[in-house]
């Protein structure tokens, strides 16, 4: 006899909700050992409301048409010498920092989605956990395949997963995510699910995927439409944490509350470098950051802010803080490494005559006060021949991992230096939101692997920078590091072009 | 509670207790109101190393690349230990004047504005 073939909501019904089991013989919480620690109270989970209305079979099929059109426009991208379409070779340095700085984070989403998705005890949280999980890891593949086609054209690329383990400032992201999955299931939601796929995540993806369009880069962007329904459900997912955790229980509010503030900190801190790429690395720039923050922050983010306020949820706690440093952060992150060229795996440059005007028009009010004359002074030092590269390595944040190059934001030409001291040790921050996060759990941030300090202990070879670079990092010396001019890719590309 | 964490009484392992620098202690050294250079520099340094050897041998490398460093006045600048004031005696150990692992010293030239007067 032929199965007979199932309607839309009783497959829905056996491929979710029905996939759980009563605990008849074995102690429940022994089966979710992970669901209590955290404080959060769960009265009822058959209250969570799937916000995937998708089952694992129309899943596959649906991903599989969409990747079937990705992969034949990579080919249509890779046969046609895609690469000679790019607006400029400065624009593959921002691909760079991608491959080794977010693609990773997509391939710790997947590890950290799968481990939240077996501890929750509610089989609607667990099934959606398990198909973003499933996106995560199909990210990270689709963007390896984007941009391996770069890697037989530029430096930089070849050695990305290991350059993301090493290299200093990849461990900004790297412990971002670290920090994210070392706390519980349910902070982990709240700090990837809700914080960045929720409140953050448009940051990261909308500027860089018009930043591909406005730039040629096709592949990039045909990767970012693809992804793109997948971020949908994401979203949808990060929002119905919250709701869900704040409805449960009058209890949550607090601990939900501290988590936001605790990842909506960290998670602009990671941004500073998307700000970086918007404001200084694309050659055809989408927006300044300070318009991307006002759009997709203050805009968007003020009016989810407001719908949560009917549960006792306020701004994330120094949100005016944030407020004021969207001035300034690109400016100081791109000084940051134009100075540290030397020890990137990418390339850094001035900014043409052009862009310096571009900046002081969108920056109004602090880059010609603040920041141009940092260039100037990079200017005369490189008519001189002597370039200029930090020749010390800098103090970083104990929480952040990133050199302590923030200002006062009511002071701009002077670094912003906290500290606490904890068992008798004392620690540096670049900001009272990095400090709070620290001094909430220090057993966890005393394990920092603060990069600096791990090559002052011998545990990066060394102990010359080149040495580090080329033995640790397993970075090109003298090719995929340095200023653009004169670099490698700037030659590959003249010749490519016919110019002199 | 020092941790949210599963495990009860969870202990971090400390990554940068002095014993792990092979002797050595880390000082950091910033310069206010100067930010050609984008954060205080840190330095492995034995803690017997007297002031003098800091300043004159250790922090010139860096440094010395702004165009105001020949210019500084050492008797006029003023020093932060640890976010207080403090005077450093320059024939003296860095441990036996209160320059712990991890401190940071920030020195201040109020009559160098930096690069263009700009704090640069």
């Amino acid at each position: 006899m032929a199965a007979k073939k199932l309607n839309i909501k009783d497959k829905y019904r056996l491929l979710t909700r029905d996939l759980d089991w009563e605990f008849s013989y074995q102690d429940r919480n022994k089966a979710f050992p992970f669901e209590e620690f955290e404080g959060i109270k769960i009265t009822d989970w058959s209250k969570w409301e799937d916000p995937f209305r998708l089952t694992m079979d129309s899943y596959w099929k649906y991903q599989a048409e969409k990747e079937k059109k990705l992969y034949a426009i990579f080919d249509a991208f890779s046969q046609n010498n895609g690469q000679l379409n790019i607006s400029d070779p400065r624009y593959v340095n921002a691909l760079k920092i991608f491959l080794t700085g977010v693609s990773p984070l997509e391939y710790q989403a997947f590890q950290g989605f799968a481990h939240t998705g077996r501890q929750f005890g509610g089989v609607g949280a667990r099934v959606a956990c398990q198909m973003q999980s499933i996106d995560e890891l199909r990210h990270v593949q689709t963007q390896v395949h984007a941009m391996s086609h770069y890697n037989k054209f530029f430096d930089g690329l070849q050695d990305w997963s290991h350059m993301h383990d090493r290299v200093w400032y990849l461990s900004v992201p790297k412990s971002f995510f670290n920090d994210a999955r070392a706390a519980g299931p349910f902070e982990f939601m709240v700090a990837i699910g809700f914080s960045f796929e929720y409140v953050l995540t448009n940051l990261l993806f909308v500027p860089f995927m018009s930043g591909a369009a406005y730039n040629g880069d096709m592949a990039t962007v045909t990767f970012g439409f693809s992804a793109q329904s997948d971020e949908a459900r994401h979203m949808t997912l990060g929002l119905e944490v919250i709701k869900f955790l704040l409805e449960q229980h009058e209890d949550n509010v607090p601990i939900v509350q501290k988590w936001i503030d605790k990842w909506f900190w960290r998670g602009t801190r990671l941004l500073t470098i998307v700000a970086m790429m918007m404001d200084y690395m694309l050659p055809n720039k989408v927006m300044s950051w300070k318009e991307a923050w006002e759009v997709y922050f203050e805009e968007a983010g003020g009016a989810l802010f407001k719908d949560l306020a009917r549960y006792g949820i306020t701004m994330p706690k120094y949100a005016d803080v944030i407020e004021k440093e969207k001035e300034h952060i690109s400016h100081q992150a791109w000084w940051t490494f134009y100075t540290h060229g030397h020890a990137a795996g990418f390339h850094t440059w001035i900014p043409t005559d052009e862009e310096l005007d571009w900046l002081s028009e969108k920056y109004p009010d602090t880059f010609d006060k603040y920041y141009r004359p940092r260039w100037e002074l990079a200017k005369e030092m490189e008519a001189r021949g002597e370039r200029f590269y930090t020749k010390a390595l800098p103090q970083l944040c104990t929480t952040c991992q990133i050199p302590m190059l923030f200002t006062e934001m009511d002071d701009p030409s002077q670094t912003c230096y906290r500290d606490s001291v904890y068992n008798g040790d004392r620690y540096h921050f670049c900001s009272d939101g990095c400090k709070d996060i620290f001094d909430d759990e220090p057993e966890k941030f005393v394990q920092s692997w603060l990069p600096v300090h791990q090559i002052f202990q011998g545990n990066c070879g060394g102990p010359g920078v080149e040495d580090i670079l080329r033995d640790y990092y397993q970075m090109n010396v003298g090719v995929d590091n340095m200023d653009i001019k004169g670099s490698p890719d700037e030659e590959r590309w003249k010749k490519w072009k016919g110019v002199a | 509670m020092p941790v949210h964490a599963i495990t009860p009484d969870y202990k971090g392992d400390v990554k940068d207790r002095l014993e792990n620098f092979h002797g050595n202690q880390i000082v950091y050294v910033g310069w206010d109101h100067h930010l050609m250079f984008c954060a205080a520099f840190a330095y492995p340094l034995p803690p017997e190393t007297p002031f003098r050897a800091l300043r004159d041998e250790v922090m010139p490398e860096a440094f010395s690349l702004h165009p105001e460093w020949s210019k500084i006045d050492w008797s006029a600048a003023t020093w932060l230990l640890d976010g207080q004031p403090f005077e450093p005696q320059l024939d003296v150990a860095l441990k036996d004047q209160g320059i712990g692992h991890k401190s940071l010293l920030r020195f201040q030239t109020p009559d160098l504005k930096g690069y263009k007067g700009a704090g640069v």
